[in-house]
């Protein structure tokens, strides 16, 4: 209730704003300032040919697909560098680095390598993401505490049952808090590869609204990526989460 | 003869004096045997080379005539913190062991039962183990020790983390228990009056990590704490162990 009163009173300042800035006193240019009624005129309009539904369920397909392919890479990375400890010493801080660039630098590459195709898009969201995985993957099962492990051990547990029954569950709220972050990082490259590609999409309309001078449409575009991202935070990543921990007593 | 330790030694890399000297001690079956000693003595490490999470610098250990390279399920661990998992409920961790070992599931329900009977514990089997208080916790790493039928059963300071009370009430049972299943324990703490309330022998390590000396606790069970003859074995050793502290 607080939150939606919160909105309803920012929206009302920012229209209040346009109009004393823009439309009274001219201090900045109708082309560069978006307004709540421009952005749902905008609105209105993308709706009326299911474009803007359109091109936020492509998105969502990609950057889904592309997220999952990550998941994949990334556990098997971080399993591979936790358990050897050569890899631990020699590709984990490759891997460190190779996380800390922004999902953008893949753009160039993706172009040359796949060209303007969905493909490209999602070598750019596995690039941006899989890599935040596999090192919080590496640092969930380190953080595991050792008196699981050799509890286990005393009770004659192998490498493999170590793994199944001790690691995996040990380690599951860390993952999934790294799943989580590595969503977000997915759903920001993927804004990063559709804004360079012409493949039908949040990005594109957003580049597209840049194209025709709109600035309500990228000021839309703009709105409904964080709300996508809010409600897959909120309705997905954070409900599981509070479910593995309220069984552990941690909530 | 169940467990031998022969000739022992550990030294960390990271510590100028070893930690353990020239340990020997011979546990027979169905024996318990309790280690003490001051903070620093070492008895905990003793623990952890039986256990096999650590390997001794010299020296070895045999159970039943093989040498332990590491760690097994005939010697499980009871130890100081729990080590139950906090995933799984009571009974899932009290079969957890047997769950490892393969053991049908109409046995391991069973068993589990029996044990938590045990421990009284048969009507909390389902809680998790965030709502159950730190003596149900510790009876439930009991339990589960117990289902594992190892052939010595390690227990590192199992009740030094509870209150006097509970700590009080779970030696009482834990002798009661030991009287009716006969296991053979080797049992650490730092309490004296533990020692001597629950071991067959008391075994009194130095700070230099020597056995100073071993006491054979000749005291009909069930023991009372206050029998004259408990008072006197109790301070003997707490003399020794003081006369060693620095």
């Amino acid at each position: 209730m607080a939150i939606t009163l919160f909105l309803v009173l920012l929206v009302f300042l920012w229209q209040t704003l346009y109009w004393t800035g823009v439309s009274a006193l001219g201090w900045w240019k109708p082309y560069a300032v978006p307004s709540p009624v421009g952005v749902t005129q905008s609105f209105i309009n993308l709706c009326k040919n299911n474009a803007l539904a359109e091109a936020t369920i492509n998105s969502l397909v990609r950057g889904i697909t592309g997220y999952l392919i990550a998941v994949i890479i990334g556990i098997v990375i971080g399993l591979l560098i936790n358990h050897f400890t050569y890899l631990q010493k020699t590709l984990k801080p490759i891997v460190l680095g190779i996380q800390t660039l922004p999902s953008v630098c893949w753009v160039p590459f993706s172009i040359l390598w796949f060209g303007l195709s969905t493909n490209a898009i999602l070598f750019v969201v596995i690039m941006g993401s899989a890599f935040s995985i596999a090192i919080s993957v590496d640092n969930a099962i380190k953080n595991i505490q050792p008196i699981y492990k050799k509890a286990a051990l005393t009770m004659g547990a192998n490498k493999r049952q170590m793994y199944i029954n001790v690691i995996f569950p040990a380690s599951l709220p860390e993952f999934v808090s790294g799943l989580k972050q590595g969503w977000s990082f997915a759903w920001r490259a993927l804004m990063a590869g559709e804004v360079m590609t012409t493949s039908k999409g949040l990005g594109q309309t957003l580049i597209m609204g840049r194209d025709l001078a709109d600035i309500n449409q990228v000021m839309l575009v703009m709105v409904v990526i964080v709300i996508v991202g809010i409600i897959i935070d909120k309705y997905i990543f954070s409900i599981i989460e509070k479910r593995i921990l309220s069984k552990r007593g941690l909530v | 003869m169940a467990l031998i330790i022969k000739g022992l030694n550990k030294h960390f890399s990271n510590s100028e004096k070893a930690t353990l000297n020239n340990i020997n001690l011979e546990i027979k079956d169905g024996e318990f045997v309790c280690i003490t000693g001051a903070s620093g003595c070492g008895k905990s490490t003793l623990l952890n080379l039986v256990a096999g999470l650590e390997k001794p610098t010299g020296g070895a250990i045999f159970l039943d005539g093989n040498e332990v390279k590491g760690p097994g399920a005939d010697r499980t661990v009871m130890f100081q913190e729990h080590g139950l998992f906090p995933w799984l409920s009571v009974i899932e961790n009290v079969k957890f062991g047997m769950k490892l070992k393969g053991l049908p599931k109409d046995v391991q329900e069973k068993k589990a039962m029996y044990y938590l009977k045990m421990v009284n514990l048969e009507n909390y089997k389902d809680y998790p183990i965030h709502q159950i208080s730190g003596g149900m916790r510790q009876r439930t790493a009991l339990a589960r020790a117990l289902t594992m039928d190892s052939k010595v059963l390690l227990m590192d300071e199992p009740f030094s983390a509870l209150d006097k009370q509970t700590s009080n009430m779970l030696r009482e049972e834990l002798q009661k228990i030991w009287l009716e299943t006969k296991r053979t324990i080797l049992f650490i703490t730092h309490s004296v009056e533990e020692a001597v309330y629950l071991g067959d022998r008391v075994v009194v390590l130095s700070q230099t990590g020597h056995i100073l000396s071993i006491i054979k606790i000749d005291i009909e069970r069930p023991r009372h704490v206050y029998a004259p003859k408990f008072v006197e074995l109790r301070h003997q050793i707490l003399e020794e162990v003081r006369g060693e502290a620095v």
